[in-house]
């Protein structure tokens, strides 16, 4: 009886003998989340497995959440908290990455990427005022193209999103009518359309749907092969979706004088920004209860900003330039292990 | 030192006292979990109750900015989802029933095993599965059909606005889904119809038909009953396959054919990010259902009651 006792105690030691020393575990928005899949793999691989990360694209609320309750050592969000929250929460606020929400279709008969459309139009199909595609002010922007005689299905996040939280605030931006009926947040009054679990929800339900239009993040429609629709931007100028017009709203952008780096980067001034860009960040504890793990933390990061800025330009996203990054590097310095 | 309390235990006297506790304290746990769950939900829904009142319940604004809710378009998504399910799910379920005990068994043993493995069959299987094949058969020729060439367009509650997700899909995926349950219950209880009732039916004449109607349908009544509420409570709460092909609209329906939510596609859209107000009104909207569900329970019982006279069941 002892015997088998103690041959299990072995048993279970030798178990954990083999799992990591530090596991930090992380949770929260599911737009970067392709990007961190391939960075907490590659990190964990880096360091022998020493260290594992693990994060979970649950969405940006819950990443706030889970944050704040302490079930997690990091946080990821798409709807950055103000300062006044950060200090409140005892959370320290940081940007990742750069990445653009696009708009996609699933339009019988228009080729790939050829369909455009401008700032009102945009906002009347999402408030329901454009019902159907062969509208004449959808037509007057595509005079090449054939548009088909079919109803516009909106189709849009059923849970609270980040991605919704940016694409909701450029609609606000660019439609006073949007702003005053339906509003800017992770989760809003949709005045009309289906809704579709997460971004591969969404994706999903456009491309069953003919006469579909959505909003995703760019590496989900990219991956899901789904058209994309071009965007007029504030200087007039129609774009496709591209890593360069991401990165081109995110030049503007006066990092230094934005405390917990709060920047919101949709309708940004130049001739090639991509009108919908967002910011993803991580929240952390600035209180490290155990220095090793939050040692370890910061290590992840700091890989992530170095040797993981390959993998992200790999999946369409921006990493930081590398003095946004310093900034970073000062802030982390108000941790305390 | 294992021998000396086996003994213990095992000494019959003692032996019978402590099944007796056991047992006590199995059953209390029943209504102890069950009154726990209504505490719960109340208590975690209260602040929503105070806010809203009990127009929670027939508000049909669902506005996270705002942070004003109401529980009505979940509710009505609900109960037509439901409906439409029970209605075109217990025909069939009693049909194959019938069919399955009076087949001959080269037949009727693999259909029956098929019956069981369709109710073992999780229901995201069922929720995928409707996505991918029911969505576009739905939009491309079920809807057109219904709606143009039997102008069905023109009812009231039948809009013209379709895209293949919403009320009906849902209706018919829970449909499927709980055909195989109803199917199973029924063709156990009508199995127990004594075999000298049917032999006598047979005996004096009767038709196949007229044993199964007068004696098979009469004898498992309850059967029947009991299968249809194992089904309504099934598709009440289902989450998973309903989440997939209603819509997840927070809004009234205005036909069979838009999108729409249930209250188990509202908790699971959105608990997992849900603070404040919203997780309480979430709250409410799980003890909404846990009633349902209670009235469901309560309605079946007075049922039996009502009609144990009728269908000569001893009292």
């Amino acid at each position: 009886m002892k015997k088998w006792f103690l041959s299990m105690a072995v048993g279970l030691a030798a178990v954990a003998g083999t799992a990591a020393e530090i596991t930090l575990n992380g949770a929260g928005a599911t737009f970067p989340s392709p990007v961190y899949r391939v960075w907490t793999y590659g990190f964990s691989q880096s360091t022998g497995n020493r260290i594992l990360v693990n994060y979970q694209g649950l969405g940006s609320g819950a990443g706030v959440n889970q944050i704040k309750a302490g079930t997690i050592q990091f946080g990821g969000t798409d709807n950055p908290l103000t300062a006044e929250e950060l200090e409140k929460a005892g959370l320290i606020q940081f940007p990742m990455l750069t990445g653009g929400v696009v708009v996609i279709v699933n339009l019988p008969g228009v080729p790939s990427g050829a369909l455009k459309l401008d700032q009102p139009t945009l906002a009347a199909i999402f408030l329901g005022k454009i019902k159907a595609w062969n509208d004449p002010a959808i037509a007057a922007l595509n005079p090449g193209l054939k548009l088909p005689r079919m109803k516009i299905t909106v189709v849009r996040r059923s849970d609270s999103s980040g991605t919704t939280f940016i694409f909701t605030n450029y609609l606000s931006k660019i439609s006073p009518e949007w702003q005053q009926k339906v509003g800017c947040g992770p989760a809003v009054k949709w005045p009309v359309g289906i809704a579709g679990q997460k971004n591969p929800g969404v994706c999903n339900n456009v491309s069953r749907i003919m006469g579909a239009i959505g909003y995703t993040e760019y590496t989900y429609a990219v991956e899901a092969r789904l058209s994309t629709v071009q965007l007029k931007n504030r200087e007039g100028k129609f774009l496709p979706p591209t890593a360069a017009g991401f990165a081109a709203s995110a030049a503007n952008a006066d990092w230094k004088n934005a405390p917990g780096f709060y920047m919101v980067l949709t309708d940004q001034p130049g001739a090639d920004s991509w009108p919908i860009t967002g910011v993803t960040y991580i929240l952390i504890r600035r209180d490290q209860k155990d220095a090793a793990a939050g040692k370890a933390l910061l290590d992840y990061f700091n890989w992530c900003y170095t040797s993981g800025a390959a993998a992200a330009a790999r999946l369409h996203y921006v990493g930081l330039p590398e003095n946004v990054v310093e900034l970073i590097r000062n802030e982390w310095k108000k941790i305390r292990f | 030192m294992f021998k000396q309390l086996a003994q213990k235990i095992l000494d019959p006297a003692r032996a019978d006292r402590l099944f007796r506790i056991a047992v006590l304290l199995s059953a209390l746990l029943l209504p102890l979990v069950m009154t726990g769950f209504f505490l719960q939900l109340g208590w975690s829904s209260a602040p929503a109750w105070r806010e809203f009142g009990l127009s929670l319940l027939w508000s049909t604004e669902w506005d996270p900015v705002a942070n004003r809710f109401g529980a009505l378009p979940a509710i009505v998504g609900t109960l037509l989802t439901t409906s439409i399910a029970i209605v075109a799910a217990t025909p069939p379920a009693f049909i194959i029933a019938l069919y399955l005990v009076d087949a001959p068994p080269w037949i009727g043993r693999p259909l029956s095993q098929a019956l069981d493995l369709l109710a073992a069959i999780p229901s995201v299987i069922y929720g995928m599965w409707g996505l991918f094949v029911l969505v576009p058969v739905m939009q491309n020729h079920v809807q057109p059909f219904l709606a143009d060439t039997l102008r069905m367009k023109h009812l009231p509650f039948v809009g013209e606005y379709f895209n293949g997700f919403g009320i009906l899909t849902a209706g018919i995926i829970l449909a499927l889904m709980i055909l195989p349950y109803i199917s199973a219950i029924m063709r156990d209880v009508f199995r127990m119809t004594p075999p000298m009732l049917r032999e006598s039916a047979y005996g004096i004449g009767c038709t196949r038909w007229e044993t199964a109607v007068h004696i098979v349908m009469r004898y498992g009544a309850r059967g029947l009953l009991g299968g249809v509420f194992v089904g309504l409570g099934r598709a009440l709460g289902e989450t998973m396959a309903v989440l997939f092909v209603i819509g997840n609209v927070a809004m009234l329906p205005d036909s069979i054919f838009a999108g729409g939510t249930t209250i188990a596609a509202t908790l699971a859209n959105n608990f997992a990010e849900a603070d404040g107000l919203l997780r309480h009104v979430l709250f409410a909207l799980g003890l909404v259902l846990l009633v349902m569900s209670f009235i469901v329970q309560l309605f079946a019982q007075s049922c039996l009651t009502a009609t144990a006279a009728a269908r000569g069941e001893e009292r």
